[in-house]
């Protein structure tokens, strides 16, 4: 015979269920046990429905960017680490001092809420790494096989100090490209996650916030051009994208960017083009030819810009093209890649 | 790094460079095979390196160019069923085929997964009991082996939810077709290093007797081809006609005889139409009657639908090594990477995404200026 019982109502603690974007009791504990308790700060803890904040004279930049990356946890950062360094990069390289970020949350039903307080955890550290609140944001949560567990969109506000003015229309022929370190290195450690690919040795994200070291470029060099960070499509997009906008030729030395033996081999392996491999903590920066033994010390005075090296020049010739001079000392067009490289036959 | 900076280095280069200009005293026609070797003499420039007048005619070694769209066009169906996954190299995808390519099939809702390795697939059938695996098998003999493998390991094992759509093809035959043909202007070969790591030497000698024509097996790095190169030019100087093997390090003379029985045992030699050469008899490999149950074609009961190449495409001419892909009045304008009218202009191996992707402005010959 059963005994009738009133059963225990599952707290919903363990995993992320539809009622945490209700908008109800189950929201709101989550803001409170989850988002409120990392990020605190005074225009969060309003919780108001906008954040208000004092801005000084002058320009703002802002930019935004979502994050789906898989695995969600990776050596070298995860993606909650993403979502702030990402946006705060996309910041930095317009020459702006990142200040504030939003945060919009869609969790798939089923999330283990452990994974979600890794994340905003992160997150958190992340921002007080760059200086940046992040002083609003949202959740919603979808079902089941809707999403991937879950996708962050960060938007941020910096602000420009007077005085600078960066842009890829600046760039002149004769201008110096310097890049701050080995490429490739995110791309191929998500890539090897996901294949189970055993590469050897410790290779980890680039993941990395490049506030500072754009701050120590742009005083180190006063004719500062442009910045780009180095992100999907890599170097080889960010060179072509200024290439295209500022209508000129650039040349790059195939010897002179740095490339760690692990992206090398896994390129090799997967038939890649480590130019075209994803970043996260890799920039690059168009300075006056005058001032880029100046701006390439100072990268290399900084942790992040340890590997910084003058890797090409622009020029008159071919403009909006994008050129390679290879080890043999030929030289061969740099394409922007036309989709996503995918793995070769043989 | 080691075994590979090497075979890219300048210095060696420049000194074989130096050694095949006091050599060669003809403009030698000289034809690499492989897509893969293409794609290095493009991409590095080497040809611009050449004596004048020597010139390298790319061969047919593609294997996603030479698969026929009646073969894309079966992937694609297979891919759109219901049950069925179908596994692909990622190269296969963007292919045209008749009407579509994977890439959007697979965006409208086909289960198409990209996979490094048949192995892959094999698993991919063993997690998904309730589903059929098809991995999509195209390749010359070098990726033949593995395919075979897959099929061998999923008998052993009892995995009957995996089947192979084979559509794989045999260089000689090809290369016959080709030497063969009236206006044939190769004088020296370029053999598919990989390819002969499976398969060795055998039937290239047979070759080099038959045509008079010298051969040297290359690998595939800038300085293993420019070494090629100087062995071909050596032996047409000398008025010899040998087979040399370049890629030691990889080929041995017998090849690999555990991958021959593996080939011997799963596939079986048939006739096969190649895409811009035409029907060529005893030019491809198909699943085995003994492994009839793994067999994509026979357990689908796909049959071929005849379909026209588009008219404006000449892959045909590329794939003989008649034409370069800049003399066709659609490159780089009509057919790019993002709408390509044929398969050279998607597969990796491609001569067209080759010069697209390294030499587009060759049209106004500036880069081959700054190459030299």
């Amino acid at each position: 015979m059963s005994v009738l019982s009133c059963p225990l109502p599952f707290t919903a603690d363990d995993f992320i269920v539809l009622g945490h974007g209700s908008g109800g009791r189950l929201s709101a504990r989550l803001m409170e046990d989850v988002f409120l308790p990392a990020f605190r700060n005074p225009a969060l803890d309003r919780m108001d429905d906008q954040a208000v904040v004092d801005v000084p004279a002058g320009r703002l930049a802002m930019s935004t960017d979502s994050y789906v990356v898989k695995p969600l946890f990776f050596p070298g950062g995860n993606i909650g680490e993403l979502a702030v360094f990402g946006t705060v990069n996309d910041l930095a390289v317009g020459g702006a001092v990142p200040k504030y970020l939003s945060a919009g949350f869609i969790l798939e039903e089923g999330l283990p809420m452990d994974a979600l307080r890794r994340i905003v955890t992160a997150m958190a550290v992340a921002a007080r790494r760059c200086g940046v609140e992040i002083v609003t944001g949202d959740t919603k949560v979808v079902e089941k096989g809707s999403g991937d567990q879950i996708f962050i969109n960060t938007a941020g506000i910096g602000f420009v100090p007077a005085g600078v003015s960066l842009s890829a229309a600046k760039v002149r022929p004769g201008d110096r490209i310097i890049l701050n370190g080995s490429i490739g290195e995110h791309g191929i450690t998500i890539l090897s996650q996901r294949e189970g690919l055993e590469l050897g040795g410790d290779l980890r994200s680039d993941c990395a916030p490049l506030h500072e070291l754009c701050a120590a470029v742009a005083a180190a060099a006063p004719g500062l051009r442009a910045m780009r960070d180095l992100t999907r499509g890599g170097l080889s997009s960010a060179l072509n994208e200024i290439a295209r906008s500022a209508h000129v030729g650039v040349e790059i030395e195939e010897r002179a960017i740095p490339i760690c033996d692990q992206v090398k081999g896994a390129c090799e392996i997967f038939g890649l083009d480590p130019l075209y491999v994803a970043n996260e903590g890799k920039m690059i920066a168009f300075v006056p030819e005058a001032e880029a033994e100046a701006a390439l010390t100072a990268m290399r005075s900084q942790e992040l810009g340890r590997g910084a090296s003058i890797i090409g020049r622009v020029t008159e010739k071919h403009p909006r093209m994008v050129t390679l001079r290879t080890s043999l000392g030929t030289q061969r067009i740099v394409d922007m890649l036309a989709q996503d490289q995918l793995p070769r036959i043989c | 790094m080691k075994h590979l900076d090497e075979y890219r280095d300048e210095k060696l280069a420049n000194a074989l460079v130096a050694r095949l200009k006091a050599t060669a005293t003809k403009p030698w026609v000289l034809m690499e095979v492989c897509g893969g070797q293409t794609h290095t003499l493009v991409r590095y420039g080497i040809d611009g390196l050449l004596p004048a007048g020597m010139e390298m005619i790319h061969g047919p070694g593609c294997p996603v160019c030479v698969t026929p769209l009646e073969t894309i066009d079966k992937a694609i169906a297979l891919a759109g069923m219901k049950g069925v996954i179908l596994a692909s190299y990622g190269d296969m995808l963007r292919v045209p085929g008749s009407e579509t390519d994977l890439l959007r099939a697979k965006a409208r809702g086909a289960d198409v997964r990209v996979v490094y390795s048949p192995l892959d697939a094999l698993k991919l059938a063993r997690e998904n009991p309730g589903r059929e695996v098809v991995f999509f098998g195209i390749g010359f003999e070098t990726t033949a082996p593995p395919n075979a493998a897959a099929v061998w390991q999923a008998a052993r094992q009892g995995v009957m939810n995996f089947s192979l759509l084979a559509s794989h093809v045999l260089v000689p035959p090809a290369l016959r077709a080709l030497l063969g043909a009236e206006g044939n202007r190769v004088q020296g070969l370029i053999a598919p290093g990989h390819v002969c790591a499976i398969v060795g030497l055998a039937d290239y000698h047979a070759i080099a007797r038959e045509f008079h024509l010298p051969i040297v097996v290359g690998g595939f790095e800038p300085v293993d081809l420019l070494e090629a190169i100087v062995m071909l030019a050596d032996q047409l100087e000398q008025g010899r006609a040998e087979v040399e093997n370049q890629y030691t390090r990889s080929v041995r003379v017998d090849g690999n005889a555990l991958a021959q029985a593996m080939l011997a045992d799963v596939l079986t030699v048939c006739d096969r139409k190649w895409r811009g050469l035409g029907e060529i008899p005893r030019s491809g490999l198909k699943v085995s009657a003994k492994y009839a149950a793994w067999d994509a074609e026979l357990k689908f009961g796909l049959t071929d639908r005849p379909v026209e190449e588009p008219k404006e495409c000449i892959s045909a001419l590329i794939l003989q090594g008649r034409k370069k892909p800049p003399e066709c009045a659609a490159f780089g304008v009509r057919c790019t990477p993002e709408r390509p009218l044929g398969a050279p202009m998607v597969s990796s191996e491609g001569a067209c995404a080759a010069y697209y992707q390294y030499r587009r402005f060759e049209a106004e010959r500036e880069l081959v200026e700054i190459g030299r």
